[in-house]
């Protein structure tokens, strides 16, 4: 395969298809909608299930159905949407079915606007539906990424009967750039035993979140536990740049932490010395690496699009080792560049004590900055 | 010799388990008519059931066959999901008038605008059984409930809603009938609607839906044989039985 030009949302579809999906079921959100637009004309083509449902409650109820057949089945949707797919996806979690659920997120709180956001960065890692479980949530910063990291959401569900999120902003999910999707994968014949099908020749599958006496469903929350601690164990992953020497840390993910990537290598030609951690599963959460970064560094600067959200898991990883300042934009705007490198260059020559106030030293520096027009 | 004839017997399409049903309720005869009709069709090994949240919740401990675990209201989306990808399976949910009527008015609604190939077993009592007897939006006027206490106020909580003739005017829907279980001549009809309502999905003729007008003696806080009596007196004017949509390829089938 050769790279093409291919615009995010669509190119997150057609990965699903060739890691193959055989269900899509959603409804209609900007600025997610491009996803399902294409899976209504290339699904179909392929013999495959697309409904658009009446709601993101349908959609994700359909979604849980068509799980629990065993067949690779997903959504896509946008913050507000995710907000109402939560009871589904609780259920989901509690009846341990694999899923891949696509958030392009917006600005918000509430129907906020259709500019890229991180904002659901709590709702995305810390469950979101209600109960006790672990979403593994993964954030890609490019279209490529995204490709890659669909066909591994789809192998990461079913390895561990989980659910798995993708996280991109709407940055990721509108733009174009080259990339190359993998080659369509064979869909497998037989189900996996656990699956309804029919009870030919077996007993009956029975697929539940209700376990109604508290001893049994505790039983499943040790279960769903053990899975997680384990989960924890394999599948933390993220990317590196310039860390081997720096004294300061960057850390942001997804477009905030490709943003932060420019500043990052612009800074080291000023000669700061300077490095990138960019997790890519925010849940589970890089803890050893973030851990054993901050007892090599002077300081850390976490960069993201929310109010320092990302920012609270840093700090408890940490544990004030060094100081944690942050920057964040809120609200759908992306922070350019420039205001990173501004934030490496102060960060780089502070060094007064935090003391938890990052987040009001932020909002000075930022309410100055929008004073200043900038 | 005497040869003997089995004659009756539990159907293979229902557990040997004690149910947890109230003395009176009709959820056990739903349930047989629906095993009844499993085992005479031959789909058993092939049916995905689909149960609610509501006193049918372990409806799955009863049926011996697949089945999955609804959230309130989402049965028809989840059915919907199921049948989307393996249309092969005979499809059905079970629910009750909260789950379908209330929670899950726009899953009901839509499956039957989508002309969803599955088969709705809608169980109306009139009243929220499971959670102990509160106003459901088929409760009758005047009926007290645990929170209707001075009898349901229509001009305050809007009147019963009618769910056969509602779906009734949707074009995907292929069969949508009204019947009763509360005796033996009613139940014996219910049967052939299940077994047409199941014969739709099978030929392929859109979404399919029967009624049953049941009682709930516990809630309504009246004997067994009262809460038959008032399905009779109270519940049929207000729900006449019939057909309310039925395919023309349904039209000439004999059950």
């Amino acid at each position: 395969m050769t790279k093409q030009l291919l615009k995010g949302n669509e190119a997150f579809a057609e990965a699903a298809i060739r890691a193959g999906v055989e269900g899509f079921f959603g409804y209609p959100i900007t600025p997610s909608t491009e996803f399902l637009e294409y899976m209504s004309r290339r699904m179909p083509e392929l013999g495959r299930a697309f409904v658009q449902a009446e709601s993101e409650v349908a959609a994700i109820n359909m979604v849980y159905g068509a799980a629990c057949t065993g067949k690779r089945v997903m959504t896509a949707s946008s913050s507000p949407g995710i907000s109402l797919m939560s009871e589904g996806i609780s259920y989901i979690a509690g009846t341990e079915v694999p899923v891949v659920i696509v958030n392009v997120m917006r600005g918000g709180p509430g129907l906020g606007n259709i500019a890229p956001s991180q904002g659901d960065y709590f709702q995305m890692t810390k469950g979101g539906g209600h109960g006790d479980y672990f979403p593994i949530v993964l954030a890609p910063a490019s279209v490529q990424e995204a490709i890659d990291y669909i066909t591994l959401a789809f192998d990461l569900a079913e390895k561990y009967r989980s659910i798995v999120h993708i996280v991109v902003d709407g940055n990721i999910g509108q733009m174009m750039e080259p990339a190359e999707l993998p080659p369509m994968r064979k869909i497998p014949k037989e189900a996996p035993e656990w699956a309804v099908t029919g009870a030919k020749g077996r007993e009956p599958n029975i697929l539940t979140s209700i376990y109604i006496d508290p001893v049994d469903e505790e039983v499943v929350n040790i279960r769903l536990l053990k899975r997680w601690l384990e989960i924890e164990k394999n599948e933390v992953r993220y990317k590196e740049y310039a860390l081997d020497d720096a004294e300061i840390a960057v850390i942001g993910f997804g477009t905030a932490g490709r943003v932060a990537s420019s500043a990052v290598r612009a800074a080291r030609e000023e000669g700061i010395k300077v490095g990138l951690f960019r997790p890519i599963s925010l849940s589970p959460f890089p803890k050893k690496q973030i851990e054993e970064i901050s007892k090599r560094v002077r300081r850390i600067l976490v960069v993201e699009m929310n109010s320092g959200m990302m920012l609270e898991d840093v700090k408890r990883v940490v544990q004030g080792r060094v100081p944690v300042e942050f920057y964040g934009r809120m609200g759908g705007v992306t922070p350019f560049p420039d205001e990173i490198l501004d934030e490496i260059r102060r960060v780089d020559s502070n060094t007064a004590d935090v003391a938890d106030l990052e987040r009001e030293q932020w909002l000075d520096r930022l309410e100055a900055r929008i004073a200043g027009g900038k | 010799m005497v040869m003997e004839k089995v004659v009756y017997q539990r159907p293979e399409s229902l557990t040997d388990t004690v149910t947890h049903y109230c003395p009176g309720c009709t959820h056990g005869v739903a349930h047989r008519l629906v095993a009844e009709v499993l085992d005479e069709m031959g789909i058993r090994e092939k049916t995905i059931g689909v149960a609610p949240v509501g006193c049918s919740v372990f409806a799955y401990n009863y049926f011996n066959h697949d089945y999955v675990e609804a959230a309130h209201g989402r049965a028809p989306a989840m059915a919907t999901g199921i049948k989307r990808v393996r249309p092969q399976n005979t499809v059905y949910t079970y629910q009750g008038d909260g789950d379908l009527a209330s929670i899950g008015m726009a899953e009901i609604v839509h499956a039957a605008i989508r002309g969803e190939n599955i088969t709705v077993i809608f169980i109306n009592n009139a009243i929220y059984g499971m959670t102990g007897g509160q106003m459901a939006p088929t409760t009758l006027a005047g009926m007290k409930t645990t929170s209707s206490p001075l009898g349901r106020d229509v001009e305050l909580t809007g009147y019963p809603v009618k769910m056969a003739e509602m779906l009734s005017t949707i074009d995907g829907a292929g069969y949508i009938v009204r019947r009763s279980l509360h005796n033996p001549v009613n139940i014996r009809k219910a049967k052939k609607a299940i077994r047409k309502a199941f014969e739709t999905q099978e030929r392929g003729l859109g979404f399919a839906m029967v009624e049953l007008l049941s009682s709930c003696p516990t809630n309504w806080k009246i004997t067994p044989q009262e809460a038959l009596d008032f399905i009779e007196n109270s519940m049929l004017p207000v729900y006449p039985l019939g057909d309310y949509k039925v395919h023309p390829e349904l039209a000439g089938l004999r059950v």
